[in-house]
């Protein structure tokens, strides 16, 4: 998909007919899923501007836990996010030609994940009327924003993340828009002129590209890295007891790339079915993608329990009122649901063989695996903020 | 505010402290109506506090000591303990809180974005968050206090040690060409509280009341264990 060569023979105008045929028609669905979309962005909207007029008590927080689903959120889109440049970033820089068909949805994600994210942080804001307090902006009173704040570091961390994947997406890119630019005869292809630069197809444009892609590439993995590790650090490097753990990043990380390769799948089986893809996305690569939901949960399932038993055995009381909390306290229920989704049935179905060769049966464990991993966000979140040290004003909180 | 800078460095900085003596507190709660009154915290109703979200900027904690029949209650008072290295500080991503050059955490109501990273990580959880517009049932309207401000919707607020006072007895002893007298300065909590549990001084004074009562050997600071340096000195006897 990323590399349509002359030199791969005469199957050639069938790829390029079937990827382009969504391009050039447009079926009555399409418009009702934009309306369905367009009605809940209005509801969205109307719901935020009255949190906006009213206040952020709307959303049921009260102290001591002052961070709820908004920050569960923007945890989970950026983790989504990097579906896109793990696939595509780890799978290319290892050379696994598989990963192909799949690199294109897998980038588009991260990009649109991240917007996603970026959005929960402005839903968060108390004054979010005043959001430019975080840009370095020019101000008569020569006040800097403060770059001791993780919160800072994570601005910066997503802002750096959001570009270079949005380049990251777009290179690769050059030569399909050329190709539509070249195929497409109405009012987008001045569009497609621009985007494509130029492109001619020759051999030292190749050339240029594959550097630039082996340039990136290596770079936008360690951004991936970084990024969820700074996310991780926000809770990591605060007092809070439970956050404040060295484990933080490593396991935001592989977290994030579990539930991100568990959104490609799900992207995967949807594009499959509605473009009629079956050609290019096959059985083999679903039996990949659950190898390595596989490997993630493992990984993840390693530090999580590390992570638990350490608390556990020091048996440390302000650490440990959150860990009881958790397995037999308030959280109990969503606790033991998360542990099922995202670790215990993915782990049971993925081992076998023969169920990772069916794209529906994956396709689930992915949404069953994201459902997971959005109630773990929150539940990392939410617990370890509803018991202070001082057990004065212990309390849970249930989003409205 | 952000006018310290302006402020002449003196070669003595003060360093406001608080003591703050159990044995003392009988947990009238008249320092938490003296605060509300002096610092215009918004009147939170049944519901509110039903919620969880009634604003106090001191607070008297309630614990049970002992096993039926011989039941005891203890109360602690709890307020911000000005940390000389306070968690909240750091955390915050646009300098709405800062240490003041007299050991004050202070809070730039202008400044502040409503992250609400600092009330996270206050192991105390004495930072309140402004969950909506405030409000006061008439006539107590009547009553705002104009040193300070009202604070609006979305941002964070705390114990200041009553810095408003703290400002205007400073700005009086630098009128006479000296330093603020032991006394002259009081935050409304300590003004009102009857048994002298509270006791508020500059500790860079030695004489100070503030200073020899947090020397005593009954002195403890909250959670003190976590490094944060708290400006309060508890006293409470051992049994």
């Amino acid at each position: 998909m990323t590399n349509p060569a002359p030199a791969d023979g005469p199957q050639i105008p069938k790829i390029n007919r079937d990827l382009l045929e969504p391009l050039l028609s447009t079926h009555w669905s399409y418009f009702l899923l934009v309306g369905a979309l367009a009605g809940l962005v209005a509801a969205g909207a109307g719901a935020w501007s009255y949190q906006f007029r009213t206040g952020i008590g709307q959303t049921n927080l009260h102290p001591p836990v002052f961070w709820g689903v908004y920050i569960a959120s923007f945890i989970f889109w950026v983790g989504a996010s990097h579906s896109g440049t793990f696939i595509s970033g780890v799978l290319r820089l290892t050379k696994a030609e598989w990963r192909r068909p799949v690199t294109r949805i897998a980038e588009l994600m991260t990009f649109i994940s991240l917007i996603i994210a970026t959005l929960f942080v402005f839903y968060h804001l108390g004054r979010v009327w005043r959001w430019y307090y975080l840009i370095p902006y020019p101000n008569q009173r020569e006040i800097w924003p403060n770059f001791r704040s993780p919160l800072m570091w994570d601005a910066m961390a997503v802002f750096t993340y959001a570009t270079a994947s949005t380049i990251y997406l777009y290179l690769p890119l050059i030569p399909d828009f050329a190709l539509m630019r070249d195929r497409i005869e109405d009012w987008r292809k001045p569009l497609y002129r621009v985007l494509s630069l130029g492109w001619q197809g020759t051999q030292h444009q190749w050339q240029v590209l594959e550097t630039a892609m082996r340039i990136i590439t290596p770079l936008i993995v360690m951004v991936m890295v970084s990024v969820h590790s700074i996310v991780g650090w926000d809770f990591g490097v605060s007092l809070v007891p439970a956050w404040h753990s060295t484990i933080f990043a490593p396991y935001f990380v592989v977290g994030a790339v579990h539930s991100g390769v568990g959104l490609v799948v799900i992207g995967m089986y949807i594009l499959r079915k509605v473009y009629h893809l079956e050609d290019y996305i096959g059985q083999e690569h679903f039996d990949k993608m659950g190898k390595l939901l596989l490997l993630t949960t493992l990984g993840l399932a390693y530090l999580y329990f590390a992570e638990l038993l350490t608390i556990w055995y020091g048996n440390i009381p302000d650490h440990m009122w959150v860990v009881d909390s958790l397995l037999s306290g308030p959280f109990a229920v969503p606790f033991w649901f998360m542990v099922a989704c995202v670790y215990v049935i993915p782990l049971l179905a993925l081992t076998l063989p023969a169920f990772r060769r069916r794209p529906l049966g994956v396709m689930v464990i992915g949404v069953l695996i994201n459902i997971g991993m959005y109630i773990e966000r929150v539940l990392l979140i939410v617990p370890p903020l509803s018991y202070p040290r001082l057990p004065f004003n212990w309390d849970t909180y249930v989003p409205s | 505010m952000s006018d310290h800078e302006q402020e002449p460095r003196e070669a003595h900085p003060y360093k406001w402290e608080m003591v703050v003596d159990l044995d003392r507190c009988t947990g009238c709660e008249a320092c938490v109506v003296a605060c509300h009154a002096e610092n215009n915290i918004r009147i939170s109703g049944p519901e509110e506090a039903a919620e969880g979200r009634a604003v106090n900027w001191i607070r008297i904690e309630r614990y049970w000591e002992g096993e039926y029949p011989n039941v005891k209650a203890r109360f602690m008072p709890v307020l911000c303990q000005h940390c000389g290295n306070a968690p909240c500080e750091p955390v915050c991503p646009v300098y709405a809180s800062y240490h003041t050059p007299d050991g004050l955490n202070a809070q730039v109501y202008n400044r502040c974005i409503g992250v609400r990273y600092c009330g996270n990580n206050c192991p105390y959880t004495v930072r309140q968050f402004n969950w909506f517009d405030p409000h006061w049932d008439a006539p107590l309207q009547e009553q705002l206090n104009p040193d300070v401000t009202v604070r609006q919707n979305g941002i964070m607020e705390k114990c200041t040690f009553c810095v408003q006072r703290i400002r205007q007895g400073k700005e009086q002893a630098e009128k006479e060409g000296r330093r603020v007298r032991d006394g002259e300065v009081t935050p409304a909590c300590v003004q009102s509280c009857p048994t002298s549990a509270l006791v508020f001084g500059d500790r860079n004074d030695p004489v100070s009341r503030v200073a020899k009562l947090a020397a005593s050997d009954r002195g403890f600071h909250l959670l003190e264990d976590l490094g944060t340096k708290p400006a309060i000195t508890y006293l409470k006897r051992l049994p």
